[in-house]
């Protein structure tokens, strides 16, 4: 399966390998690490420290909204292998959230399909994040710039992109 | 008919409850219908559901518009804009 959701942490060397299969014809290897960070949720950087987060999700929802990304950016980009592994569950600032590995033959490819599935994941995939400050609890508020991020895939690119 | 309704993350709180299973006359045949039927109960749901707050919707589990069609055996969920990644 391209698509995990799990609580626990995962190794993203460990999950490389296990994508690459050293493949002979794999010629880039495109990753992407999202971390848990101490403050600044939402679009309001007003210094507040987040000492723990609860990442919810729509079990079912999830990984077919995770799988639909992964299929269009295979379909969009000349890539071989995709994985995607998303936690949930309480974790702390400096915690692994999110991987996301590309394989190609050429490292453009693999690039832009690997941004591709953040932007898109970060707007489509049906994630909420809570998180636990000194002043109480709360939700993070979605951020215009990711619906930005992920608008800058639409349309479909074309072959002079 | 009958649907299954579910309600995500913070719309959770806001109503007290993560789901329910609704019998609604075949009338309310959109997800925009069902908006408006939940809203009818006034309070959370009318504050939390109003028109213009940021909300999505999905249709057995496949993101959905207003005007989606809901039928018998349906499950509908209503969250807020997603903040994963």
């Amino acid at each position: 399966m391209p698509v995990r959701i799990q609580t626990k942490d995962f190794d993203a060397g460990v999950e490389i390998a296990a994508l690459r299969r050293d493949n002979p014809k794999t010629g880039a290897v495109a990753s992407f690490i999202g971390v848990c960070r101490d403050g600044n949720g939402g679009d309001a950087n007003d210094g507040t420290v987040v000492t723990k987060m609860t990442l919810e999700h729509y079990p079912g929802m999830t990984e077919k909204a995770l799988e639909k990304i992964v299929a269009e950016a295979k379909t969009r980009w000349d890539v071989m292998e995709v994985l995607v592994v998303h936690r949930v569950g309480e974790l702390k600032p400096a915690d692994q959230i999110v991987l996301v590995v590309v394989t190609g033959a050429h490292r453009g490819e693999a690039f832009a399909a690997c941004e591709f599935i953040m932007d898109y994941l970060k707007t489509r995939a049906p994630f909420w994040k809570k998180e636990e400050t000194p002043q109480g609890a709360r939700w993070v508020e979605a951020r215009a710039s990711d619906d930005e991020a992920a608008q800058r895939w639409e349309p479909p690119k074309s072959s002079a992109a | 008919m009958k649907v299954k309704v579910l309600y995500l993350a913070s719309l959770r709180e806001q109503l007290g409850k993560p789901g329910e299973d609704l019998e609604i006359a075949p009338a309310v045949s959109t997800v925009a219908g069902l908006r408006t039927l939940l809203m009818a109960r006034g309070g959370a749901w009318q504050t939390a559901l109003a028109q213009g707050k940021a909300l999505r919707v999905a249709v057995n589990q496949e993101m959905a518009q207003p005007t989606t069609s809901v039928k018998p055996g349906d499950e509908v969920a209503f969250f807020p804009p997603v903040t994963g990644g």
